[in-house]
Parts: structure tokens; sequence; C-alpha cells
């Protein structure tokens, strides 16, 4: 091993390095805990995708071809930040639908359905 | 302009900030969008449980309200809701870091060879390897970075100071700025508008991490000698670099404790600050270290530490325990205490007589055709946002002293 072997990083391997101090738990079964955190990864990704798409799609637009060099130094001027931010935020409201909803039904509580359902057999 | 954060891609490519690939800066749009979202939309749901369901349960259990932000602390991470935000918000902080890390330890053969390039020209750092990493430092890695402000992936590396500062934008969701430097720039707004001739030639930043904050301070003060202090050597040297990297000349970066200032003498320094700093030390230490300041402050002088608002009588306790979150589920052990003193009250044992004290509220002052406006107080997200109290004081003249 040379000496820049030694003091090379494995970069993916040490940016997951865990933060020092214990992880509060979240759930009662630790496993809610960890695949909540595999769902909110892939969230991440999938945004990830779309964006890249978008980059595609508006390359080529403007130059009928693509290199991906472009791809990698794309910046969106204004507008094009505009409409991607756009596009990310309905994203997140799509996937994150039932957490708003719950604290929708938190300020408008409603009856469980059965209630409507023996008060409408009789009304 | 719309309330849309700007993209990644809108920051400021200073020579020492980590070149982000594509799908990098598609992750921290991701997670910038995501931040906003939890505290904009998601964040009502905890008051909303408190309201119907927590408070009245307590209330039937224990016969009266609570009576510290602790007992709806306990309270509350029984609700279901409540801790599947918090769930949420924790794995937001991670990925954050994760993020940060993937594409700062990909590049740091490039990131270090530049910092070493920069700092040995520039003559603006200056490391002592004795200084020790105190505990309130060590204990946990704060705020979620692993490896703190002061670890290290192999010996002398920028990782620690590089990371901070590709990923701050995700957190606050760009309301700093291009150079995520809003809090400096607001500091020297409001020094400018209140003492517009003043000309201080000596000042001292404690706490500087990577100097988001001092830098402004130097480039609006050509004349001053500014001096920035941490214990954290990963840090400062991505510091230095930064600043050196970014054109400014009249700051150095030094490898010291606040605790203990006594490489300065007396009356040395026209101005001390601290920004988002104080949180982050202990009980025993934040006293010593005003003190200190006071020491080293000229009659005169100005000394303004820049926080989130304490926690006083007036603010209900739901609110208390909103802003305590950090403290709990990020990362910032000292926050809860820190935030539970009458800061005006530790600054007056520290020397500073409360009628020379003054608190003011500064926001953010970042280039508003690019980034959002700080929020607004409704959805505020606590601890985040970029609108500070600012707690100061004109050290009083030598003749008011004798007097």
């Amino acid at each position: 091993m040379t000496a820049k072997d030694a003091e090379s990083v494995d970069w993916i391997a040490r940016a997951g390095a865990k933060a020092k101090g214990r992880r509060p738990d979240y759930f009662e079964d630790p496993a809610i805990d960890r695949l909540l955190s595999l769902a909110m990864a892939l969230t991440a990704e999938v945004s990830v995708l779309r964006e890249r798409l978008d980059t595609v799609e508006r390359l080529l637009e403007v130059k009928g071809g693509l290199n991906r060099a472009d791809i990698e130094s794309y910046m969106p001027d204004a507008r094009a930040g505009e409409e991607r931010g756009e596009a990310t935020r309905g994203y997140i409201a799509r996937v994150m639908r039932g957490f708003q909803q719950d604290v929708e039904a938190m300020a408008n509580p409603d009856p469980p359905i059965t209630f409507w359902v023996e008060k409408l057999s009789k009304e | 302009m719309s309330d849309l954060p700007p993209p990644y891609t809108a920051l400021t490519r200073h020579p020492m900030l980590a070149r982000t690939k594509h799908d990098e800066a598609a992750r921290f749009n991701f997670l910038t969008h995501l931040n906003r979202y939890l505290s904009g939309v998601l964040g009502p749901g905890n008051r909303l449980a408190y309201d119907t369901r927590v408070l009245p349960d307590f209330q039937a259990r224990h016969g009266r309200d609570p009576e510290h932000r602790y007992e709806i602390r306990d309270a509350m991470n029984q609700d279901q809701f409540h801790r599947t935000w918090s769930a949420l918000k924790r794995n937001s902080m991670e990925m954050r870091q994760h993020n940060g890390r993937q594409t700062v330890l990909r590049q740091i053969d490039e990131l270090d060879a530049l910092a070493r390039q920069f700092n040995e020209h520039s003559g603006m750092l200056e490391l002592d390897p004795t200084i020790r990493q105190p505990d309130y430092q060590t204990a946990v890695d704060i705020h979620c970075q692993p490896g703190g402000y002061h670890g290290e992936e192999r010996p002398g590396d920028v990782s620690a100071g590089a990371n901070y500062d590709v990923g701050i934008f995700a957190t606050t969701g760009g309301a700093l700025g291009g150079l995520n430097d809003g809090g400096g720039q607001a500091v020297v707004a409001w020094a400018k508008k209140v003492r517009p001739d003043w000309d201080p030639k000596r000042i001292l930043d404690i706490g500087c991490t990577v100097g988001h904050n001092a830098v402004p301070i130097a480039l609006a003060y050509p004349g001053a000698e500014v001096i920035a202090i941490d214990t954290a050597g990963a840090s400062l040297r991505y510091g230095a670099a930064r600043a050196a990297g970014m054109g400014a000349k009249n700051i150095r970066f030094v490898q010291a404790n606040g605790e203990d200032l006594s490489r300065y003498p007396d009356n040395h320094f026209d101005w001390v600050q601290t920004t988002m700093f104080l949180h982050e030390l202990s009980a025993q230490a934040m006293p010593r270290l005003l003190s200190e300041c006071y020491r080293v402050l000229k009659p005169g002088g100005l000394i303004l530490h820049v926080e989130q608002p304490q926690y006083s009588a007036s603010m209900p306790l739901f609110e208390q325990f909103m802003r305590d979150w950090d403290a709990f589920n990020n990362n910032e052990p000292f926050w809860s205490a820190m935030h539970g003193q009458d800061l005006k009250d530790v600054m007056a044992r520290s020397g500073f007589a409360k009628d020379s004290q003054f608190v003011v509220g500064v926001r953010a002052v970042v280039d508003r055709s690019i980034f959002p406006a700080a929020e607004t107080e409704e959805q505020e997200d606590y601890g985040r946002a970029a609108v500070w109290n600012a707690y100061g004081a004109w050290k009083a003249a030598a003749q008011e002293m004798a007097a």
C-alpha cells in the first residue's frame, strides 16, 4: 500500500457515517424507523430522477442533442428553476398526502362513517 | 417572484465550495422543499395534536396545565403525529448530511489541495495543535453532522467545513442567501444603520466555524482587522481558504478557545461578535466565555450575540417546546438550557451593566431577487428561521465605569 492509498478515503463508506449521539426511537417497532429511512431515501431518489429527466428534456429541446457533461453542469435559469421548483413542490405534496390529510383531519374531525350510516338509515 | 426556494445552483460558487454533480444538487433541491413542507404544511399538525388530544389528556390525568416545556415534550412524545413528524424531520437532517458528505468526500483530494494552496499563500490561517476540543463539542456530533465541526477523515483535511458549507442551503431553505451569509450581512446592515460613521479597528468573531458570518463583517469594514476563532481546526482550514477565495484580506482564522482569550490583552477589541454560537457551549463554559468577551472588549466597544429568541416567561410553553426540538432530536444538547436562561442576566454577571444592554430583532439580508424572504411567524421552522434576536451591549466607557 502506498502512502497515498493509506490516506485515501473510501468516500461512499465514510459518507454514511453515523453521527455520534444515540438516535431517538420514534416508533415502538425499530423496523418502522428503518423502513421510514428507506422510504424517504427512495422518495428523494425519485425526485432526483424526475429532475434529471427534466434537464434532459430541456437540453434536447434547446440543442437537439445531448452530452453528459451538459447534464452535470446544467443550471436552470430563473424561469426553469421556478418550473422545476413547482414540480418538486407538487411531487412532495403527492407523496406526503397521507400525513397532510392527517393534519386536515385533526383540524376538521369527522365522526366514524358508521355514525352516518346509522343516522341516514333512520332519517 | 414566487415564494419557492431557488434551485441549489443559485448558490454563489466561490472557489472552495464543493462542486455538485447534477444529482447531488437535485438531492439538495428535494431536501430544501421537503424541509419547507415539514415546517409549513405538516408543522401546524403539532399544534393541532396538542390542542385536540395531548393537552386534554394531560389535563385529565394531572388536573392542571403543563408547567414546563419538558412536560409538554414528554406528552407530545407519546403522540403518534408528533412522533412521525419528528421522524420525518430527523431523517431529513440525516439525508442532508449524507448527501453533503458524499459530495465532499468524493472530491476531498481536490478540496484539500485547493485549501492548502489558499492557506499557504494567504497567511490567514493560524492553527494551534495544543487547543483541546471541549467536551461540549465532542459529547455528540452537533446537529447530526458526523464528526462535528472538528472531525477529520484524514489528518489535515477540510471535510468538516466543506460539508457544513455545501449543505446549509437545504436546511435553511435558501433563506441565508447565495453565500449562506445572510446572518453576517444582517449584523453589518444593523451596525451601519445605528453607527453609520463607526470605524472599528479590531473585531473578534468567536465560534466562527467556516466564517460565513465573519467574512461579511471583514468585507464591510476593510479598515478593520478581523480575528475569527474556533476550537475546530478542521472548520478553520476550510473557512480561511473560503475567505481567501472570496478575496477577503483583513481576516485571520485562529484556532483558539473563547473561554481563554489570554493571548489578547484587556480592552483590545472594538467589537466582539458571536453568531448562532452560544447554544453550542455548556452551562459552565458560557459565563466563562462571556467574561472573557467583556475583558478583551474596549470601553465603548460593541458586543453582539445573534441567537434564536430566548424562552422568556411571556413565550408560551408550547412554543418553547417546539423551539426545543433540536436539543433532543438534532444533537444540540445545550440548546434547551441555554435558551432557558435570561441572557441579559448572564451578560450582566459577565460585566455588561443592564442599562448598557439592548435586544434587537434581525432578519437575514439576502438578494431578494433570487432568495426567499425569511419565513413569517406562522410558517417558521423553529430553530432554523433566518430571523434572530441580537443580544448586545455597548461596553460602558472608562469614565462611566469609574463614576
